[in-house]
């Protein structure tokens, strides 16, 4: 590399302040535990109906079940993700993404940047869209897809989704083999001194101190409350979808952790996805039609 | 003769989707010109990551002139019907002719100019064509592989006016995406097309593509001492990834080479669609690897190298996790132990009650083709186990090979550990049939049961479709009976598949029909296997014209037969004797029931009568001894020994004789000449 490399935390503000130079809302974090950037309210319900909308974030991924105690170079059961949604998807999507790229010091004539089919979905949101994996010398740096569906709802309008993968594509820029060894800021910290004890903690935590039958029963319970809060009568005389929506995280959050476990059998598994999924559904289909009577008290 | 060139512009096209759309627009196109009168002289469409390209040479100007007869109302029909018909011709009633009580029109179309005819053509093929998926952008509804850019759209040196979707058609095209001069280039004709996409590094033909690959490849490969290890799907598939193929030889760490080479040659192909290479002299996989970047990087490609092996790295190390927890001791019972969560189908129960099935079916099996029962019934035991493994769970298409390596390595029975590698054999025409008789017993096993299993609840292969692949699956078991020489019926095969289910459950169809479903299904099964093979097929249809299902069996008879009807002078007396007989008999049944039972060689009788009853008897048991001891070439020429007095008889005496003792007595006699072959073939069906 020619310059020197940035640092975690100067790649997420390079990134934020790019992507806030197209024009992008930059939200913060969502402040409920998640598994992946795209369950964010800030994508999975602004994709549905027609209003334009554009933000990027960084989001925490939780994935209790690839925890490794802090061992494991390339595994951690907490990540970030960087998530931009532009909606519609603009014309010059790729461009603008490949402008990135360049901001954060990817020189694209000294790389092998491929855009290769990988069809994304995720069954649990009922979303799914059509894109590719982008490749950086062989490494996937990006999933790019444009949104066709979302709870299971083919959408209205079509929005650009970019999810960077923010530690693989850092140790990439900084040509470290760890994770652990990234130069977090440019005064000597390392992610390993910001984030290996929480490693340690929740993967011993995730696979050994959860208690499975309290999990259960909060699942349970956040299942209960999804149709609950839907159906309650509230002094805004319409449903109460967003807080739904934070409960569905929240069963989702725990599903992980029970599966972390290894307390789901492979029988159970689809059922629980299913739950999972209708509840989801439920909460974008409510969603959208809150949107478009909105949007037709708007126009 | 004019030239006609469109190029449809788009965002990445994914690589196994290129070569049918390819075809597709040749096939759309082609079609739509061929309706429109327009005859052309060649087309051809090219494909690449950003664009999907049709040139046809040699089409008019203008398209021909058509006249069409075009059939009116009755003489005498309704006012209204006639006024309605030459409306919608646009004729008037005195340019009608009347041809037998109708009216006729002759409609003359001029021919419209071509570059009309083309506009709505496109929109026509672009509406329609079939992607196996595409998708819409922004707010519109418009749907494509992906988001579609450009549409360059060229007759005759002019670009042809044309929109869709906002995209005006123009005669721009553009280059590499990061090797390209970065400006639209401008288009005549195709020359110029395939020149300036050249100029701005591309390659336009995917065949091009491969072959540039392949030859600078082999080229970096051999400048190491190393040969590329040939792959044609990653090929065509790797030409479809780039515009500007460029194969990079980057090395991988030699430690990773502890790992089996299926393991790290599936890592490089699925996930990074490297190539392997393998080192020139030993034969051994070498620690190198071929990328086909699509650039020419500004630093001789150090980075993509240094970038490429990371990746690898990466990749071969979760290898390594998985071969190490894999090989932890206790593997297979912990493997076995999850299959019984595991569904196989819903309606056919659990992976490990399918093993079960495996394992009894393996044991009964076993005898048939010489291998110890016990031995079968434990390597079918294992030989789902690596299912469950983590390595098999990343790359599914290395199982059985992995369950191979790890018997190995918890020093289980070679034979057994040969068998869990083996039992997916003969995965196709080109694949060979597992050598040793355990891994036969247990490829057969497995192949049954699929096939059975999956007939049991009524999910036949129907038409084109055949999602469980159950002919391969069908023709796999004819293949390992016939080189094992298992003389086992088909039919026994699907009694003992119900026999060992201990109580057939209720969703199931019951035996009897199953039976009958799968021999209908492998009778077809076999006459393909025969035919190409190169049996003749008339020879085949007369040996299972009595629903043989021992394939073996038919093999042997079908081999009999061919060369029987090659022998001179038997094939000859054999089939003019026959055919003679057959003749008569045929004639006579259409006067009512031929008589049945044996001759009776009667003291009266005329001595070409008594010779003949006699001989029969001598062919007769000479043919039942042969077929006792499966020598049927032997068999059919008891037949052909007949000739002689079956011609001295039918010459000498009436058949049809007034006296009907005498008549029902010769046919009878001629009932059993013909009878003689039946076990072998229907000789009738010998063309």
């Amino acid at each position: 590399m020619a310059a020197e490399p940035l640092s975690f935390q100067d790649l997420i503000l390079t990134l934020h302040h790019y992507w806030s130079q197209q024009g992008c809302v930059i939200l913060q974090p969502y402040d409920v535990e998640v598994g992946a950037g795209t369950l964010h309210p800030a994508t999975v319900l602004r994709a549905l109906g027609r209003k334009p909308w554009k933000c990027a974030y960084v989001q925490p991924s939780r994935r209790p079940v690839d925890g490794r105690y802090g061992e494991n170079p390339n595994r951690l059961q907490h990540y970030y993700q960087y998530q931009v949604i532009l909606k519609p998807n603009p014309e010059n999507l790729q461009d603008l993404y490949l402008g990135s790229l360049k901001a954060i010091g990817l020189d694209t004539s000294l790389h092998d940047i491929r855009f290769v089919e990988d069809d994304w979905e995720n069954p649990t949101v009922g979303a799914w869209g059509l894109g590719w994996e982008v490749w950086c010398d062989g490494m996937e740096v990006t999933q790019y897809t444009y949104f066709q569906g979302v709870g299971g709802i083919e959408v209205d309008v079509v929005s650009g989704e970019l999810t960077y993968g923010l530690e693989r594509l850092c140790m990439y820029l900084q040509n470290v083999d760890n994770v652990y060894d990234l130069k977090f800021n440019n005064d000597g910290v390392k992610y390993g001194d910001v984030f290996k004890e929480q490693e340690r903690q929740f993967s011993a935590f995730n696979f050994e101190a959860s208690d499975v039958a309290t999990l259960k029963r909060q699942f349970e319970d956040m299942e209960a409350n999804v149709t609950r809060i839907l159906n309650t009568e509230n002094s805004l005389g319409y449903k109460l979808v967003l807080p739904a929506y934070d409960h569905v995280l929240k069963a989702s959050h725990l599903f992980n952790l029970m599966d972390a476990r290894g307390a789901i059998a492979v029988a159970e598994r689809q059922s629980y996805i299913g739950r999972i999924r209708d509840l989801c559904k439920a909460c974008a289909q409510e969603w959208a039609r809150q949107e478009e009577q909105r949007d037709g008290l708007t126009a | 003769m004019a030239e006609l060139l469109i190029e449809l512009f788009s965002e990445e096209i994914p690589a196994r989707m290129q070569p049918g759309a390819a075809r597709d627009f040749e096939r759309l196109m082609g079609g739509k010109l061929a309706a429109a009168g327009l005859d052309y002289t060649s087309l051809k469409a090219y494909v690449s990551p950003r664009r999907l390209a049709l040139v046809v040479d040699g089409l008019p100007v203008d398209q021909p002139a058509t006249s069409e007869e075009v059939k009116g109302p009755k003489e005498g029909a309704l006012e209204q019907a006639m006024a309605g018909f030459l409306r919608k011709v646009g004729v008037t009633k005195d340019q009608l002719t009347l041809e037998n009580g109708v009216w006729m029109a002759r409609v003359e179309k001029p021919g419209r100019r071509t570059v009309d005819v083309l506009a709505p053509m496109l929109s026509e093929v672009i509406a329609a064509f079939p992607w196996p998926k595409s998708m819409r952008s922004g707010t519109s509804t418009f749907r494509w592989v992906r988001p579609l850019k450009r549409i360059l759209f060229l007759f005759d040196g002019a670009v042809v006016p044309f929109e869709l979707e906002g995209l005006k058609a123009s005669n721009l095209t553009e280059g590499h995406r990061f090797l390209g001069s970065g400006k639209p280039i401008e288009v005549k004709d195709f020359q110029s097309y395939r020149q300036g996409l050249l100029e701005n590094s591309v390659v336009l033909d995917h065949a091009d593509r491969q072959a540039v690959i392949l030859e600078k490849a082999r080229a970096v490969c051999a400048a190491a001492g190393c040969e590329l290890m040939d792959d044609q799907g990653l090929l065509e598939e790797v030409a479809g990834l780039n515009e500007w193929p460029v194969p990079v030889l980057g090395d991988m760490d030699p430690r990773f080479l502890t790992l089996p080479p299926e393991v790290i040659k599936t890592s490089m192909r699925t996930h990074q669609k490297y190539f392997a290479v393998r080192d020139a002299k030993s034969g051994k996989m070498a620690p190198h690897f071929v990328i086909v970047a699509n650039m020419v990087a500004s630093d001789g490609g150090t980075e993509i190298k240094r970038g490429n092996a990371k990746v690898l790295s990466a990749r071969l190390s979760d290898g390594v996790f998985f071969w190490t927890e894999d090989n932890k001791p206790g593997n297979f019972d912990a493997w076995l132990k999850r299959l019984e969560g595991v569904t196989f189908q819903a309606r056919l129960g659990t992976m490990a009650q399918r093993v079960e099935r495996i394992v009894a079916l393996s044991r009964h099996i076993a005898p048939f083709v010489k291998a110890p029962a016990e031995v079968a019934a434990e390597a079918a035991r294992l030989a789902k186990a690596d299912l469950a493994s983590k390595m098999v769970g990343e790359f599914p298409e290395l199982q059985g090979v992995m369950g191979g390596y790890y018997a190995d390595a918890a020093d289980l029975d070679p034979v057994v550990a040969n068998a869990i590698r083996e039992h997916y054999k003969p995965q196709g025409p080109s694949d060979s049939v597992p050598e040793n008789p355990v891994s036969a017993a247990v490829a057969l096993a497995d192949k049954i049961d699929t096939l059975v299993g999956f007939f049991a609840i009524d999910e036949k292969p129907t038409g084109s479709k055949d999602p469980y692949a159950l002919r391969r699956a069908a023709l796999g078991i004819l293949r390992i009976l016939r080189e094992h020489n298992a003389r086992l019926s088909l039919s026994e095969l699907v009694e003992a598949w119900y026999a060992h289910l201990g109580g057939v459950p209720a969703h199931f169809k019951p035996f009897e029909t199953v039976r009958t479903e799968i021999l209908d299904f492998f009778v077809d099964r076999i006459k393909v296997q025969l035919k190409d093979e190169g049996q003749r097929f008339d020879i085949i249809e007369a040996v299972l014209a009595n629903r043989d299902d021992d394939v073996v069996r038919v093999t042997l008879k079908c081999a009999a037969l061919d060369t029987a009807l090659l022998m001179a002078p038997e094939g000859e007396d054999m089939m003019a004797g026959y055919k003679r007989v057959a003749n008569i008999l045929a004639a006579e049944a259409k006067k009512g029931a031929l008589p049945v039972g044996e001759p009776v060689a009667a003291s009266d009788a005329p001595g070409v009568e008594s010779d003949l009853i006699a001989e029969l008897r001598v062919q007769k048991a000479a043919a039942n001894a042969a077929l006792a001891q499966e020598n049927y070439l032997e068999a059919l020429k008891c037949l052909a020994a007949l000739r002689q007095n079956v011609d001295a008889f039918l010459d000498g005496v009436l058949v049809n004789a007034e006296d009907p003792d005498v008549r029902a007595n010769r046919l009878r006699i001629l009932a059993e000449v013909a009878a003689l072959a039946a076990p072998v073939a229907d000789l009738g069906k010998v063309v």
